[in-house]
């Protein structure tokens, strides 16, 4: 293998391997963790390769092994994981028994990383020059301190970082979120790896900055010639940049083969399920399952029942929210005793009509989230009026408004955080209701089970604790608790960006059916247009505070005006896919 | 950089008048007459006694003695022992030796606390990490003056490595036994706090990072995980060093070491009160300048700290 070892300068050429013989062969991979349980297989039986220059990706849900998967060919995984059985061949070389000083000559050089978290994985102790320089320093592509610097500069360049030997002695909290990831990539590709792994690249990112994120990885990889292991959540992006998909579910490979194949004919019932669910992939509105045709709610298609949507709103009802020249300006210290305003949310004005969904979409720091708090009465506007159910919410007394905050309710992002780990699920649930004072006990129970019902969690779960449930569970007990005081509006949060696809579908699925059956008004805020194709009426998509464009959901998809609603369309995975269902 | 440090100067002003303040006024509620008391158990002439009245200026009201006492100590007046010493003079003989004490006390505790933190830390759960909790449980239950007679009897006495008593002559050698006894006995708080950020930082995603760039753990441990648990070790020594200057009474006692601490203790059980509120008041500012350097020390360490 020795001899297949490219001694390349930085501005040579990249020798082509042999692109018949794969880079990296894993043949029936497991690994298991060490709990207090015993071992848990985490990755069980796993066979791919990869050969030079391709793109192959894993697809699969939380929990399927595929970041495992991903760092057992580096050998990083976690101290209480190990390869238990199986081999992974790097170049012909099996890594399995590799000790720490043959595994660091293997990572950088040979395997590159990019992982999924900007914020967290660079060291913010040191400069991002240090840490670029430090990667290449390790790998010796550069000696010497002038050599490696310019070699750092050129690979954060490539990067696409514009101004690199400005910010080279800058610190990561100096960077946003895609620069730091493009930093990443820099120390990724620092070292010309013949293989680059990156694991969910882009999904802690803004979905604009995503694309331009992918699109960046795909032409350096594509110019070098390097390969690349995707490891996504999302079918559709991963159908969109790679050439090899593999699906994942609960630590063996479902379903491998070719993308377009893998995704125009599905074998395997787990990715019809993944092709089904993912709003990547779907075309309209969702409709609820109980007013449309007889379905069976395991087997939901999120593209068929979007068809079945009737045109029954009627768009002339007085709106149950209305929000006129919403202002929120912030005061932002600059140091010393000096302070500037900044205006969050600027004269919005919009309305929701009774039973529909606005769907508030932009970018993080657009000020969608900043909006909700308001109207759920968080957070004091500046200016403007908040009209919900005819009664102005802006401008009374705190007793009118705690009265007030019955009608509207909130679910929010993170269904770990938001449920009191202390509080059995009937407790966290009934919990607005004491708050109201609304009924006596018994009533209150009588209501606890007629909402665990309501949200299809089985009425075991009454005295059980959130730690004992599942993401999708915890989602739904939390919109049980939203649902407890009948309220007129429920203000979504990004409630469903923090699921699981499959889940994330089911999520989706209930609260249509939920809107059918109690006429819920929903107020819908989320970065995901995918998202908001099959939960949206109305969008108004936010920038920089501002509205800059509304209109039904069919609009806005099929005719969006400003190139700001565009680029978010077209940062959509799998938006630019031809393919038929 | 320079705003910030000014405005915790600025800021230090009301906790000096506030400390100052407290001091001085439980001292003047104390009972008693000093100038009687000069006198011991003869009566005085009540026209000498009303003369020292005015010259102490005692027949002043309350906040006017307090202002002149300000003023005395900022102009650079201690004021005078009962023996007609100036405290000044006693406060700069008796300060050095404590910095001295203090400051290998404070050395050996960094490095007691960071040495077999990161160990334990690196090592969690194995053999090391057991031994090394549990020798900072055994060393951290003896009380402090227990540990120095024991320390002052073996190493001192049965094994003569080290003076017994440091004395009027206090060399860093002959302090040192003192000063590593008090680290012995304190750093178990640094060691836990190194010990569980070192665990925390070993799985940091960006410790995966290094390694991903093909760095060994030789370079990874000291550069990406010791690094980045330094932080909370160095508040936690810092913020000791001021309760050490404080606390050094009992350690200058038992080795009869001419400090701060035994000095102020003499003073107290003979009622010097000008003594007392003196050095009361220099160990406050200390306490505060050392607090503002422990705090600017913070930016060196982590670049996302910056004073605005």
């Amino acid at each position: 293998m020795t001899e297949t070892i490219p001694v390349t300068d930085s501005h040579g050429t990249v020798p082509v391997a042999d692109p018949h013989q794969p880079l990296v062969q894993v043949r029936d991979l497991e690994v298991g963790f060490q709990t207090q349980n015993g071992i848990v297989k985490a990755v069980r039986g796993v066979s791919f390769d990869i050969y030079p220059g391709e793109t192959v990706a894993i697809v699969g849900e939380s929990g399927s092994g595929k970041s495992t998967t991903a760092t057992a060919l580096m050998k990083l995984l976690p101290g209480n994981g190990d390869i238990t059985g199986g081999e992974v061949l790097v170049e012909g070389t099996n890594i399995v028994d590799h000790n720490e000083k043959q595994m660091a000559s293997i990572r950088g050089g040979i395997i590159g990383y990019v992982p999924q978290d900007p914020m967290s994985n660079l060291n913010p102790v040191w400069s991002v020059g240090f840490q670029v320089r430090e990667a290449i320093r390790a790998n010796g592509v550069a000696n010497g301190k002038k050599e490696i610097e310019a070699r750092a500069v050129e690979v954060l360049q490539q990067a696409g970082l514009g101004d690199a030997e400005r910010r080279m002695k800058q610190f990561p909290h100096q960077f946003s979120g895609g620069m730091r990831q493009r930093v990443l990539i820099g120390i990724g590709l620092g070292a010309d790896p013949k293989l680059l792994i990156a694991d969910e690249p882009t999904s802690a990112l803004d979905v604009t900055v995503q694309k331009v994120i992918l699109d960046h990885i795909e032409s350096l990889t594509r110019d070098k010639g390097t390969a690349v292991l995707l490891i996504t959540h999302d079918l559709g992006l991963a159908a969109e940049r790679a050439s090899k998909v593999i699906v994942m579910n609960q630590g063996r490979i479902v379903e491998a083969g070719p993308s377009k194949d893998l995704l125009t004919n599905p074998q395997h019932p787990y990715t019809q399920r993944l092709i089904a669910a993912a709003p990547s992939l779907a075309s309209r509105r969702l409709e609820s399952s109980i007013a449309g045709e007889s379905q069976d709610a395991k087997t939901f298609d999120v593209a068929q029942m979007a068809e079945q949507r009737a045109e029954a709103v009627d768009a002339d009802a007085a709106p149950v929210v209305s929000v006129r020249d919403l202002t929120k300006v912030f005061t932002i210290r600059k140091g010393g005793f000096r302070s500037e305003p900044f205006t969050a949310v600027d004269k919005i004005s919009f309305d929701i009509p009774k039973g529909t969904t606005l769907a508030l979409v932009g970018e993080s720091g657009s000020g969608k989230s900043t909006a909700a708090k308001m109207i759920l009465g968080l957070e004091e506007p500046t200016a403007g009026e908040i009209t919900v159910g005819g009664t102005a919410m802006t401008g009374v007394s705190r007793k009118d408004l705690f009265n007030l905050r019955s009608r509207m309710q909130p679910v929010f992002q993170d269904p770990y955080s938001s449920l009191d780990p202390q509080r059995s699920i009937a407790s966290s649930i009934a919990e607005p209701m004491r708050v109201h004072k609304t009924g006596d006990k018994e009533a209150r129970r009588e209501r606890v089970l007629e909402l665990l019902e309501q949200v299809s969690l089985p009425a075991e779960l009454f005295n059980r604790y959130p730690n004992e449930l599942s993401g999708g569970q915890r989602q739904r007990v939390a919109i049980a608790r939203a649902l407890a005081l009948k309220p007129d509006v429920v203000v979504l949060d990004e409630a469903v960006s923090a699921l699981d696809v499959l889940v994330q579908a089911q999520i989706l699925q209930l609260l249509a059916d939920l809107q059918a059956e109690l006429g819920l008004t929903y107020l819908f805020i989320t970065h995901d247009l995918a998202v908001v194709r099959v939960i949206a009426d109305n969008v108004a998509v936010m920038e920089r505070g501002k509205i800059v464009e509304s209109g039904s959901t069919d609009q806005i998809f099929e005719s969006a005006r400003e190139p700001y609603t565009q680029r978010l369309l077209d940062a959509i995975p799998g938006a630019g896919l031809e393919w038929t269902v | 950089m320079t705003l910030y440090v000014v405005k915790r100067l600025l800021q230090a002003i009301p906790v000096f008048f506030g400390t100052t303040f407290i001091i001085y006024f439980m001292v003047f509620s104390m009972p008693g007459d000093p100038i009687l008391a000069m006198f011991g158990d003869r009566t005085p002439n009540p026209a000498v006694v009303e003369a020292l009245r005015e010259q102490y200026n005692l027949d002043q009201p309350f906040i006017v003695q307090y202002f002149i006492y300000i003023k005395d100590f900022l102009t650079g007046n201690l004021g005078a022992t009962f023996s007609g010493q100036s405290v000044n003079e006693v406060f700069a003989r008796a300060f050095p030796v404590t910095l001295k004490l203090v400051t290998i006390a404070v050395v050996a505790e960094f490095i007691l606390a960071v040495g077999f933190g990161l160990l334990s830390g690196l090592r969690k759960g194995k053999f090391a990490d057991h031994a090394s909790l549990l020798l900072a449980l055994v060393l951290n239950s003896i009380p402090p003056f227990v540990a120095l007679f024991i320390a002052q009897y073996f190493i001192g006495i049965k094994l003569g490595w080290a003076p017994v008593t440091v004395g009027a002559n206090a060399t860093w050698g002959a302090l040192l036994l003192p000063g590593v006894t008090i680290a012995l006995t304190i750093y178990v708080v640094g060691m836990r706090l190194m010990r569980g950020s070192v665990i925390e930082a070993r799985e940091g995603d960006y410790v995966r990072t290094a390694y991903a760039k093909g760095l060994t753990s030789k370079r990874v441990t000291p550069v990406h995980v010791a690094r980045n648990s330094l932080i909370p070790v160095i508040t936690n020594t810092a913020a000791s060093f001021g309760a050490l200057i404080a606390g050094t009474t009992v350690t200058e006692g038992i080795f009869n070491i001419p400090g701060i601490g035994k000095v102020l203790y003499d003073a107290i059980i003979r009622g010097e009160i000008p003594t007392v509120v003196s050095f009361v008041t220099i160990l406050t500012v200390m306490y505060i300048i050392v607090n503002i350097l422990v705090d600017l020390l913070y930016a060196v360490l982590d670049p996302r700290i910056r004073y605005v």
